[in-house]
């Protein structure tokens, strides 16, 4: 209960700037404009690209402009925060509440992905309805799957972003850190170019790193790519991962947590 | 005094912003991760462009060396901008803090201290990747001394085009504080709209991006004479070397918003 | 420049000054929210003479900020007439900024992450202040203001009170005319405080640099100012001498009593008991009266182990002026 009571928090501190949401939905409904023109020429001079049709396509790119702060691909969201109280030494107190700092800092995060969703997810999506006929999930069972899909998501994305933001904890400040992970967090997440662009081994290798979860693949189930066990190994890529980097964040606290004990922050 | 006012303002502008390179020293590790990894978003940006090539043979006609002159040409236009004067997005933030009351009590005018402050150099890997994908786009123009001058003068006044960008679309926090986000669609929106030929949006785009939020003067007409190619769209050719025109009335505009902007915020404190 | 201009015309002349802000605010049972004005400052009217040192004083809320930020050119009038250094602050803000000096509270304008001397040197470019005036203000301010030892070390290692000298210095260098000075001791510590009263108390004698100065600390307005304004609800209530509010609005200050044993009330002429709590008693006596005579007729006649002064909060001040009036 008390970290609904935490996720509800977080999703109220971030409701309260509603003109910087309206300028966050404008701003993604422009890319997603340029975007899809852009990816429209694609597939027209290649109109199985990837496996993709043109629809598959702008579909994607709509879908990418309203992941893009639901999962926070730039970095950031509430993993500042503790960045913030690592840099200020504050997070010595919260390292001996009886509470765990991840759950903690991942109930939070929810919070905001919440938020973002409702407003800077579903913005986009019904402008890229609106105006580029978006395909939408051909049935309950994908859209269920979606949503289990982008929880998944932010999760893995919480998890990497946690990591940076733990780095902080040696290096005093995460903010060079952050702008690297957030440059392979755009490219490797499939927010640039969708990953079945991506040829060879390069392609191979996207598809099998963490920021696949990002968008590709939610991307790819929400446009019924997958199917039948297919369904059942992409999400189950997504926990894999989130097993794998919530663990890791774990062993990085305790190894933070021996620092601070030991050298006093 | 010898100085005139200009050369004064940028005399300000220079000093104020080599304390903030020298403060930003302070932090070296941090200085370069930042350094390397703004180099890294823009060099895979560029790879992205390269690899949907690996899917086409042209992008609406035009060749990967032809969109990378695009590319090249707009990514630098931003770059320059952005270093020079990127601070002016946080004209909202500068507000709710009160520094920007700190700064009017400084007699130096407002938009040079603005525009210098929290300067930093870590956009200087943006300016080296477009510098470097520019400068082989170039190899495959054929160069005669014409088109030498109407390159420089595209590099300036796509700066000038995107000066007036941020100032002028930044201004809309002097209404709305927390709207930092809104320029950006404006600012690297346009880098963006113009690292594509023009020609694969609706002409009404191809409008509004002459006459409203001119950045198809960043690069589009001017390279279509780079490299001697006919307007498809049948804009006039005098277009293809009006960039400056469009430098200079953006430019002006910003200016003017700006100057309203900070009239609004003397008449209503907030 | 104060000399050149006529003996009769103030450095600072507020006529009439009035400011409201628009506001908005959800009204029950409508939809939209209702458009209020808001009076910040209504009817203002004080003059400065050069070289006075003032107070300007009130609670949180009343307009002082308001006030100064019509003062420094950063907020426009809605009514009346405001005029610094012959200035017309909003129209002509960037000249006006050559010829005052003006340090906000807890919001430093140093560099943080560089030595305190590199703020100071973009300042002198900035203002433009030739090379031997500088050198000389500069040695007299840290000199004065005991920075020499710290002109080398970056902000964020200085102590606050530090800190807040390099404050004051940044916003001297240049001369000006005036210095606006808003809660300059507010989290100092006591010989922090008493460092920075003497210093201004010095730049005021020496250089005729006329001081407003907003406070919560009365003790401030004590050590420096010859008269106070006091603002409340946007418009002044008060102007003259310290002194004087005390002896207007009443108020009293309470003299803190530790005795070596517990003791009935302590009488003695000239203050009143108003709290006993164990050995530690509470004793009021007006204001503008000295606590000398207090203090020695409680140490003739008790053991005392310690005295303290508490001074009235300038709230408690302004609401006795208050209810007084009413």
């Amino acid at each position: 209960m008390l970290h609904v009571a935490v996720a509800t928090r977080a999703f109220r501190r971030y409701s309260t700037y509603r003109a910087a949401t309206l300028a966050g939905i404008f701003t993604n409904s422009v890319f997603g404009i340029i975007y899809s023109y852009a990816y429209l020429a694609l597939w027209k001079a290649n109109p199985t690209a990837g496996g993709y049709d043109a629809q598959d396509a702008v579909t994607y790119v709509w879908l990418g402009q309203a992941l893009l702060m639901t999962i926070a691909l730039w970095g950031g969201g509430t993993t500042d925060d503790l960045a913030e109280r690592v840099r200020t030494g504050d997070v010595a107190i919260d390292l001996y509440r009886p509470v765990g700092l991840v759950g903690w800092y991942l109930a939070s995060d929810l919070g905001r992905a919440a938020y973002h969703l409702l407003t800077r997810g579903v913005g986009p999506t019904v402008i890229g309805f609106v105006v580029f006929d978006i395909s939408l999930p051909s049935s309950p069972l994908t859209a269920l799957a979606f949503a289990i899909s982008l929880v998944l998501a932010v999760v893995v994305s919480f998890a990497i972003r946690f990591l940076v933001a733990c780095t902080s904890f040696w290096l005093l400040d995460q903010s060079g850190v952050k702008v690297m992970s957030g440059a392979f967090a755009i490219f490797f997440s499939g927010m640039m170019l969708p990953l079945v662009l991506f040829p060879g081994w390069l392609g191979t290798l996207a598809q099998a790193l963490p920021w696949a979860s990002y968008v590709q693949v939610p991307a790819d189930v929400w446009l019924g790519k997958h199917t039948g066990s297919d369904l059942v190994a992409a999400l189950g890529f997504q926990v894999v991962w989130a097993v794998v980097l919530l663990a890791a964040c774990q062993g990085v606290l305790r190894l933070a947590t021996r620092k601070v004990v030991v050298q006093g922050g | 005094m010898a100085e005139s006012g200009p050369a004064l303002h940028l005399r300000s502008y220079l000093q104020i912003a080599w304390l903030w390179i020298r403060a930003a020293w302070q932090y070296p590790t941090s200085f370069v991760l930042l350094a390397v990894g703004n180099g890294l978003i823009t060099a895979l940006d560029f790879v992205g462009l390269w690899i949907m090539f690996a899917h086409l043979d042209d992008l609406a006609g035009f060749t990967l060396p032809e969109v990378a002159l695009l590319y090249g040409s707009a990514s630098l236009a931003l770059a320059v901008a952005d270093t020079a004067i990127g601070s002016v997005e946080r004209i909202g933030a500068y507000i709710r803090t009160g520094r920007l009351d700190q700064m009017m009590t400084k007699p130096v005018p407002l938009l040079v201290q603005v525009c210098a402050d929290q300067f930093t150099l870590r956009r200087l890997g943006r300016l080296t990747q477009a510098a470097i994908v520019f400068g082989w786009a170039c190899t495959y123009v054929d160069w005669t001394p014409s088109r030498v001058v109407v390159a420089l003068w595209m590099l300036v006044s796509g700066g000038l085009v995107f000066f007036g960008l941020f100032v002028g679309f930044s201004c809309v926090q002097f209404w709305t504080t927390d709207a930092t986000e809104f320029a950006n669609a404006f600012t690297y929106g346009g880098a963006t709209v113009t690292q594509y030929p023009l020609t694969i949006f609706p002409r009404e785009v191809l409008v509004g991006l002459t006459f409203v939020i001119p950045v198809a003067f960043v690069n589009w007409y001017p390279c279509l004479y780079l490299l001697g190619r006919s307007d498809p769209t049948g804009m006039p050719e005098a277009f293809q070397f009006a960039s400056p025109v469009a430098g200079v009335l953006t430019m002006a505009a910003a200016l003017l918003v700006w100057r309203s902007g900070v009239r609004h915020y003397t008449s209503t404190g907030s | 420049m104060s000399l050149t201009r006529s003996q009769h015309e103030p450095l600072i002349d507020v006529r009439a000054l009035e400011r409201t802000f628009d506001v908005r605010r959800r009204v029950e049972g409508r939809r939209r929210r209702v458009r209020d004005s808001v009076l910040a400052v209504h009817d203002l009217t004080f003059t400065v003479a050069a070289g006075e040192m003032v107070g300007y004083i009130g609670p949180n809320g009343a307009g002082k900020s308001t006030t100064i930020k019509m003062l420094t050119g950063i907020l426009v009038p809605t009514g009346g007439q405001v005029r610094v250094a012959g200035l017309d602050p909003s129209r002509d803000r960037v000249e006006l900024a050559r010829r005052i000096g003006v340090v906000f509270g807890q919001r430093s304008t140093l560099w943080w992450d560089l030595p305190l001397r590199d703020s100071f040197d973009l300042l002198q470019k900035m203002y433009r202040i030739p090379p031997a005036r500088y050198r000389d203000n500069l040695d007299r301010f840290v000199d004065l203001l005991d920075l020499g030892g710290q002109l080398d070390t970056p902000v964020r290692q200085l102590s606050l009170g530090q800190r807040m000298r390099g404050d004051i210095t940044a916003a001297l260098l240049h001369d000006p005319e005036v210095l606006y000075l808003d809660e300059p001791t507010i989290g100092l510590d006591v010989v922090s405080k008493g460092r920075l009263r003497e210093f201004l108390r010095a730049l005021n004698d020496e250089r005729g640099t006329t001081l407003l100065l907003t406070t919560h600390d009365l003790q401030d307005i004590e050590a420096l100012c010859d008269r106070v304004i006091v603002i409340d609800h946007g418009t002044s209530v008060y102007d003259g001498p310290l002194a004087g509010l005390h002896a207007q609005g009443g108020s009293s200050r309470m003299l803190v009593v530790d005795l070596v044993d517990e003791a009935p009330p302590i009488e003695v002429p000239g203050a009143t008991v108003r709290r006993v709590e164990g050995p530690r008693q509470w004793l009021s006596f007006p204001a503008d009266a000295s606590a000398a005579p207090v203090v020695a007729a409680v140490a003739a006649s008790y053991d005392v182990a310690d005295l303290s002064i508490q001074e009235p909060a300038i709230e408690d001040v302004i609401r006795e002026l208050y209810s007084r009036d009413a």
